[in-house]
């Protein structure tokens, strides 16, 4: 139903009940319309765009749809949902940049299609894709460059997610100390900014980061 | 965990990209997933429940989810049919709306539920049938009302407040809930008692009391013993002062305070007496000032901060504003218009009571309100008929307003012991939220335990750990790339304070007595547990031997890795995984304290703080479990 036609029948249907009272020159809007429902494009066409199979997408649809019948995610039911799987510590602050980076066109709502957007680079992309989205991800203000503020941001926001109970106990300066530890290995140029060629030829020559990315493998 | 965001586990997981280039150590490897996903989906089959229609019939409505092309994303090829989860009862509601074209509202339902079904078949609730929408939403409004209350009984002022607060904050706290400390409580008391105080002896003061020796006139108690009501009255008043400009001082907005009706009242209690102590003693002014005593007993008012049910009265009677003032309206017409007949009747009569309109006002409202003092009667014929036309439509007037004053008041007042209700189940639903947040970590301290973190090679895990659901394997793993990135373990608060009381404690004492494990000893460094150890060292006294850090890290890998040297002995600690694998309780807390890498096990102990840093040095050699595995023995 397109919008017209949805306030028309909206109209007609509030004149029906009477809860405009003309007396008192106010409508009764007693709870809000129901909200936009979005649909995704088709599956085959999202087929064409993403490199999962029809059966993939059908499975992460129905999840999608049962957290948020609406057809979009808002940052709070993103960081709700994100929250069940780090019952110890604070995941918001990271859910909030997660939800940052899989809002492309910062609509303030993460749609299906940013969703699988964003999961297809992440789970069938190449180790130069996963590498800039993970940059994409950490560039907060997307100006092409890491600061080590913005480092640190996310840095305190993944330590947040591992709560108070830890072994060894968390000191308070131990995110800084792995920012620091982070710009030595990545700060080529040591002008205290990491830019996309610096990360991206960094993660490479570390034998640790090429072979985490079998993390990857059957995610889905 | 909620069995919904298991279909968001790939999501959660693909997320960690994020974390990727940050960890400290190499990601573990995912765990395998060697069930295919097989979906078994029937056509158009609601949880079980088979529904057919004709495809023309969900075309009808091609904005929904079932007319649009969304439905494929619900369809299953192998056995012809759309599939959806969900509860075939409402269904049942959704597919007639194809049908008729009509939405019913099914009352018995929980309006909730509806509102989810409708939003996940993508209709909008204002659809519904003429029939059923006054029912919904009525039930609507309720259930929005609930929430809003139950949403400010949570966030009510039972909260602990966070511990930097000022003490004005504190004080502001403590007025506010008097239940929350025993000052304040000890203070709300007093108050009370000096407010009753006040007020009765206001009253007493006006009884007339014996007279003075001497004099023949009976005098009022208040100028009798007018010393001891003085002293009374100031003390009383010097309370109220210091409680109001302590309140003052702690509101957080000073400006809305000072506007607020409780404080406008506590000033109105306490300004006669300071400005009887300005005033001279005049005569002139004496007048004004008998006047201003009577505000004094507006002090009664201060009550309605220690009585919740006088506050309902009040917040009754504001609610009902329009009907109290369609109430006065009517009465007021009613007056005037009586008032105006009976004058006219009466006129002619001689020495009658009714001189003037206003005068018969008096007569008209005693006859409608059904008191009857009889000052006033009329004695012609006219002015009686129209007199009792008047006490007949008094009281409908008056009846009519009434129930529904007592309605609201009926409700705000079920409403407000609800909400009392409330506060005492939420701790109770807090303690329980809290216990599950525990139960979930402690599954996932005691899957570590069990050896579900490391490679799955056929017949190496345990059979708890193997019975384990695919979505806790990867969420597990998730849990521990997390710790990989940040290089620190999750623990239980148990374990965390013991580790931190050691640490602060000196950490050699800890070391050394878990150390003489190595004797064969069953001391630990919490030795309430001291039973359950002799259990697991006697199955690695072998690889004890040395006296190096090495062995309680195999030690401790051994439980966790599960992978010795030979098969042959694996084969023989399966024994000792199903004992991991029963006691819940210990062990989770126990196996998860690595204990710290150094090279002796005696001498060079680090200091607390230099803790972490070895830990960071060494890790990379000692506490790598592929690594250990492969240099024990």
């Amino acid at each position: 139903m397109k919008a017209k036609d949805r306030d028309q029948s909206l109209s007609d249907s509030r004149e029906l009940d009477g809860s405009y009272d003309p007396l008192t020159d106010s409508i009764e809007d007693d709870f809000e319309l129901s909200t936009v429902c979005h649909r995704p494009e088709g599956l085959d066409k999202l087929q064409e765009q993403s490199k999962f199979t029809k059966k993939e997408l059908q499975v992460l649809y129905r999840g999608f749809k049962n957290e948020c019948p609406s057809g979009v995610v808002n940052e709070e039911t993103f960081k709700l949902i994100y929250s069940q799987f780090f019952p110890q510590g604070d995941s918001s602050t990271y859910a909030h940049f997660l939800f940052e980076a899989f809002d492309t066109n910062k609509n303030g709502s993460v749609s299906f299609e940013d969703f699988v957007a964003g999961l297809n680079i992440i789970l069938r992309g190449s180790i130069n894709d996963r590498l800039n989205w993970a940059f994409n991800l950490y560039d907060l203000n997307k100006d092409g460059c890491i600061t080590k503020e913005e480092m640190l941001d996310i840095m305190k926001s993944i330590y947040d997610m591992m709560g108070n109970y830890t072994y060894p106990c968390m000191q308070d300066d131990a995110p800084r100390e792995h920012v620091e530890n982070f710009f030595q290995k990545m700060d080529r140029n040591k002008d205290g900014v990491v830019t996309i060629d610096e990360f991206i030829e960094s993660c490479q020559k570390d034998e640790n980061i090429m072979q985490s990315m079998q993390l990857f493998e059957n995610v889905i | 965990m909620a069995a919904g965001v298991a279909t968001w586990l790939p999501f959660a997981r693909a997320a960690a990209v994020g974390w990727l280039p940050l960890a400290k150590k190499t990601m573990p490897r995912p765990p395998v997933d060697k069930k295919s996903r097989s979906d078994e989906i029937l056509f158009v089959n609601v949880s079980g429940q088979r529904f057919q229609t004709w495809k023309n019939t969900l075309d009808r409505y091609p904005d929904t989810l079932l007319g649009s092309s969304e439905k494929e994303f619900f369809y299953n090829e192998d056995t012809q049919e759309y599939f959806f989860d969900r509860d075939p009862e409402m269904f049942r509601h959704i597919l007639n709306f194809y049908r008729t074209g009509k939405l019913h509202y099914p009352r018995h339902e929980c309006i909730q539920a509806f509102d989810e079904e409708l939003a996940f078949y993508g209709i909008i609730p204002e659809i519904i049938g003429d029939c059923c929408m006054e029912e919904y939403r009525d039930r609507k409004k309720e259930n929005q009302e609930r929430l809003a209350e139950d949403n400010e009984a949570g966030e009510g002022g039972d909260a602990p407040l966070p511990p930097n607060s000022t003490s004005r904050e504190k004080l502001w706290r403590a007025f506010e809930n008097p239940h929350t400390s025993t000052m304040a409580l000890v203070f709300y008391y007093v108050t009370g008692f000096f407010i009753a105080v006040s007020v009765i002896a206001n009253v007493v003061e006006t009884v007339p009391c014996r007279p003075i020796i001497g004099t023949v006139k009976d005098l009022p108690c208040g100028m009798k013993y007018s010393l001891a009501f003085f002293c009374m009255d100031t003390a009383c008043v010097l309370i109220f002062t210091f409680e109001y400009l302590m309140r003052l001082f702690a509101a957080p907005s000073r400006c809305m305070f000072a506007r607020s009706v409780m404080s406008v009242i506590d000033v109105v209690a306490i300004m006669p007496y300071y400005i009887g102590l300005v005033m001279p003693e005049n005569e002139d002014v004496s007048g004004a000032f008998v006047t201003l005593r009577v505000f004094r007993v507006f002090r009664i008012f201060k009550f309605s901060r220690h009585s919740a049910g006088l506050r309902i009265l009040g917040y009754t009677l504001k609610s009902c504003a329009s009907e109290l003032g369609f109430l006065l309206f009517s009465l007021t017409m009613a007056i005037i218009i009586f008032a105006t007949v009976m004058f006219y009747a009466e006129k002619g009569t001689k020495g009658t009571t009714f001189t003037s309109i206003p005068a018969s006002f008096w007569y008209t409202i005693v006859t409608m309100t059904t008191l009857g003092y009889g000052d006033m009667v009329p004695n012609t014929i006219a002015g009686k008929i129209f007199g009792s036309i008047c006490s007949l439509s008094g009281v409908l007037v008056i009846a009519l307003p009434v129930p529904v004053i007592v309605s609201n008041f009926s409700r705000i007042y079920h409403q407000n012991q609800r909400a009392d209700k409330m506060r005492a189940q939420q701790k109770v639903r807090l303690a329980r939220i809290r216990l599950a947040k525990k139960g979930c970590t402690n599954a996932f301290l005691q899957y570590k335990d069990d050896g579900g973190l490391q490679d799955h090679d056929s017949g190496s895990t345990a059979l708890c750990v193997k019975n384990r659901s695919a979505f806790e394997h990867q969420h597990n793993h998730l849990l521990h790339c997390l710790e990989k990135t940040t290089n620190h373990e999750f623990t239980d608060e148990l374990t965390y304070s013991e580790v931190c009381m050691t640490e602060s404690l000196g950490y050699r004492t800890s070391r050394s007595t878990s150390l003489s494990s190595h004797h064969g000893s069953s001391t630990t460094c919490c030795p309430r547990r001291a039973k359950r150890r002799p259990i697991r060292l006697a199955n690695s006294t072998v690889s004890v031997s040395r006296g190096s850090m090495q062995e309680l890290d195999t030690l401790h890998v051994q439980k966790t890795t599960v992978v010795p040297q030979s098969r042959s002995s694996l084969n023989a600690r399966t024994e000792d995984l199903k004992l991991n694998c029963d006691d819940r309780d210990f062990t989770a807390a126990i196996i998860s304290i690595p204990t710290p890498p150094a090279n002796t096990p005696d001498e060079s102990l680090p200091t607390s703080p230099a803790f972490p840093g070895i830990l960071r040095n060494s890790r990379s050699t000692t506490f790598n479990p592929d690594t250990v595995k492969i240099s024990s023995l």
